[in-house]
């Protein structure tokens, strides 16, 4: 197994998944020559041509709706939104059409394909270029949105969601790209879509969490280990549909439940897993469910020490888990 | 006919002993008459009748307790279920509220609903899964919380004392045929019920003594200018203010006056902090039989010699005629206790939770004193403070207890007054 970054997982998924079927095909703004403003597509071209790496026109509804016509003809295209919130001019294609093209054709048709789109901030990209905007995609069925947290997760949860019969969004954290380095399988290698993972065994405080925050948590939990409190940390992976059995035994196991999110607190992810907790698990419930994201603002700021009080960390987990286990 | 059940009298109060009936069977009674006594852990009250009507059965013994909601006397209305319509009113609304308390008390195990106490859904679960005693259990969540954790660890090892237990038991069966023996060669005489007011001075007591560290100092006070300055207008007082001018009313004065200048004993224990008040409410020991009432002189510090001895006497004949109220009894935060009034010379007091000191005034004799080289024959005292070590040292106590010594050795029986 090699150690590879975030983003080198996430090529290796792309090179793998794109030798092993010829449908597989990339498109974006500049992933082809250029190998993409992040470098994630880089050689691709090279090595599958223009034919199978498309640099698209800057209309991200054309990129979108050309992959949902490419899918339902029996493409798997893997389309490229450069910064997530620039998805937003493709909202229609996603939610309306390929979303819902199984349900209104009674399975006439489908649409296999990826979306990929790096999100998230602490990389002074500021207001277009930090956002997480899960939230608008996690109620709408037809529609996978999953986050991978470790770079063997990125490669695993890729080549499923390429595999996958249905539109899968994929949210690559962009601060993770170069930040995280792990061991990842070689070859074809896949993670279920859907299944939610215990990163870190724990008895005294649970905390869900997903994307790069599941990173922070683990360092906050070690951090915490020290104080005698040990954290149960569950990893989503998939955002929609999420895995709600997992997400109600972890909850269960300790009933101190800590969710955290890099997106705004209102209305966010975690405000849905809250409500699983709160259905389901009453009685196993040891503390008030808590919740950690981003203040109520418009958008990550861009002087640092704005962006630093915005942006999730290690310490701000671990004083909001030491403030839980202590409760 | 009517069933009248046990009233509430008071937040706290679940049940109330039948200390007297004050009507029988067959007695015409009017609204607001009062029934019976009943002694509550808090208070003694009368029980008003609700009704104007006939009483028709007692349901409930003197000395039972019942508790609140229960039955405990059947009255005959005046003009039966048809009467005039306010009585009816009355009725239902008297009908309503015991069923209400019925179901209150019918709540399967008093221990399974831990009033006050904040528990968790999951913490709520395992005592009721378990049959768990929370008492027994030790919270080491936010402010004392129980967390399921502490549950767990609970199950998993056991109550916290059950070691001591396991070591028991061997010395426990040794001792019975003991017990045994001595309860055959003892022949037991009335066995006395225990009444609520005596629970309640039990569970206090035993909590101040297991609780507070006490520490305990003594001076002996020459009160032979006090004893002057009484006698001087004992006579002319009772006549003119129809109480006696005690000495307790003297020492209870003093005590107010040197509390203002050492606050610290003039607080309580709170665990965390130590709040220092800024009323000095003094509480009194009068005993009545068998109960101890500790009333209190409020606002102590504000009053006149007479205006305290006209306190003191007030409630003192409210605590023997079972008249004191839960108001007259609290906000306390010092105690001054009469133990001189029976002759005692020498006494170590329990503290009054969550106060830090009590006084014991103890009984004047008159001795042989040195006074340089001279013997004189003066009337002495001993002062008695039991204090709470956690908030005072004997630094402080000793200060405050040289004040009061001094206060009481400096009247001037030719100069003073006593209004």
């Amino acid at each position: 197994m090699a150690k590879l970054s975030y983003l080198d997982a996430i090529r290796d998924a792309l090179f793998v998944a794109m030798e092993q079927d010829d449908n597989v095909f990339v498109l974006g703004e500049d992933v082809g020559k250029k190998g993409g403003v992040f470098k994630v597509t880089e050689g691709l071209q090279e090595k599958f041509g223009e034919m199978r790496v498309l640099d698209t026109p800057l209309a991200e509804s054309n990129i979108v709706g050309t992959s949902v016509g490419a899918a339902m003809m029996g493409k798997r295209p893997v389309a490229e939104i450069q910064f997530a919130e620039y998805i937003l001019p493709a909202v229609n294609q996603i939610l309306n059409e390929a979303a819902k093209v199984r349900y209104r054709s009674d399975n006439d048709w489908n649409a296999p394909m990826v979306i990929r789109a790096p999100f998230g901030g602490g990389i002074h990209g500021a207001l277009y270029h930090s956002q997480s905007i899960e939230s608008i995609f996690v109620s709408t069925p037809g529609l996978k949105v999953v986050v991978p947290s470790t770079p063997a997760d990125a490669k695993g949860l890729l080549m499923a969601a390429i595999k996958d019969n249905d539109p899968v969004l994929f949210f690559e954290h962009k601060k993770a790209y170069r930040l995280l380095k792990g061991e990842v399988p070689e070859g074809d290698y896949t993670i279920p879509l859907g299944k939610a993972d215990v990163k870190r065994e724990g008895d005294d405080i649970t905390v869900i969490t997903y994307g790069l925050c599941v990173n922070y948590a683990m360092q906050a939990a070690e951090q915490l280990s020290k104080e005698g409190y040990e954290a149960e940390i569950l990893d989503l992976r998939t955002l929609y549909p999420l895995d709600k059995e997992a997400i109600i035994k972890a909850a269960s196991k300790t009933g101190k439940v800590l969710l955290v999110t890099e997106d705004n607190l209102e209305g966010s992810l975690i405000s849905e897993v809250s409500a699983i907790i709160g259905e389901n698990c009453l009685y196993d419930l040891d503390a008030p469910i808590m919740r950690l994201a981003g203040p109520d603002v418009p958008s990550m700021p861009y002087a640092p020490p704005m962006e630093d009080y915005f942006m999730m960390n290690p310490d701000k987990i671990y004083n909001k888990m030491l403030e839980l286990s202590e409760y | 006919m009517t069933e009248i059940t046990m009233p509430k009298l008071g937040e706290s109060v679940t049940e109330g002993t039948i200390e007297n009936w004050l009507v029988k069977v067959g007695d015409r009674v009017s609204e607001y008459d009062p029934v019976c006594e009943v002694n509550t852990a808090k208070v003694t009250a009368e029980v008003p009748s609700v009704h104007d009507g006939v009483i028709t059965e007692i349901l409930a013994a003197e000395g039972e307790t019942v508790d609140v909601g229960a039955p405990i006397y059947k009255i005959d209305i005046d003009g039966g279920a048809d009467g005039k319509p306010a009585a009816k009113e009355v009725f239902e609304t008297a009908e309503n509220k015991t069923e209400e308390e019925g179901v209150r008390s019918n709540k399967p195990d008093v221990k399974a609903q831990p009033a006050g106490r904040r528990l968790s859904p999951v913490v709520m679960r395992l005592i009721g899964e378990h049959g768990i005693d929370i008492e027994e259990l030790e919270g080491t969540g936010f402010n004392g919380r129980i967390t399921k954790k502490d549950v767990e660890k609970y199950l998993a090892e056991g109550p916290i004392k059950q070691p001591d237990q396991a070591v028991n038991p061997p010395a426990a069966e040794k001792e019975r045929p003991a017990v045994s023996e001595r309860e055959s060669s003892v022949k037991s005489g009335e066995s006395i019920k225990v009444s609520g007011v005596r629970k309640e001075i039990a569970k206090r007591m035993v909590q101040s003594k297991t609780e507070i560290p006490h520490a305990w100092l003594m001076m002996e006070v020459d009160a032979t200018n006090l004893v002057n300055l009484r006698n001087k207008h004992k006579a002319r007082f009772k006549e003119q203010e129809g109480y006696n001018l005690t000495f307790f009313s003297f020492f209870v004065k003093a005590v107010s006056e040197v509390l203002k200048d050492y606050p610290i004993l003039n607080s309580s224990w709170d665990g965390d902090t130590i709040t220092v008040h800024d009323d000095i409410n003094l509480s009194i020991a009068v005993a009545n039989e068998d109960k101890l009432f500790v009333p209190v002189i409020k606002n102590a510090d504000e009053r006149s010699l007479t205006g305290i001895a006209k306190s003191i006497s007030t409630l003192a004949h409210k605590a023997r005629s079972n008249q004191l109220t839960g108001d007259d009894m609290a906000g306390g935060t010092f105690t001054v206790n009469n133990t001189g009034a029976f002759g005692s010379i020498q006494s170590m007091g329990i503290i009054n939770q969550p106060q830090v000191a009590i006084l014991q005034v103890e009984s004047i004799v008159k001795k042989p004193v040195f006074i340089g080289d001279m013997l004189a024959a003066r009337h002495m005292v001993n002062l008695c403070l039991s204090i709470d070590h956690r908030v005072l040292d004997g630094l402080v106590a000793g200060q405050f207890l040289k004040a009061v010594k001094e206060k009481i050795e400096n009247l001037n029986p030719d100069a003073d007054s006593v209004y």
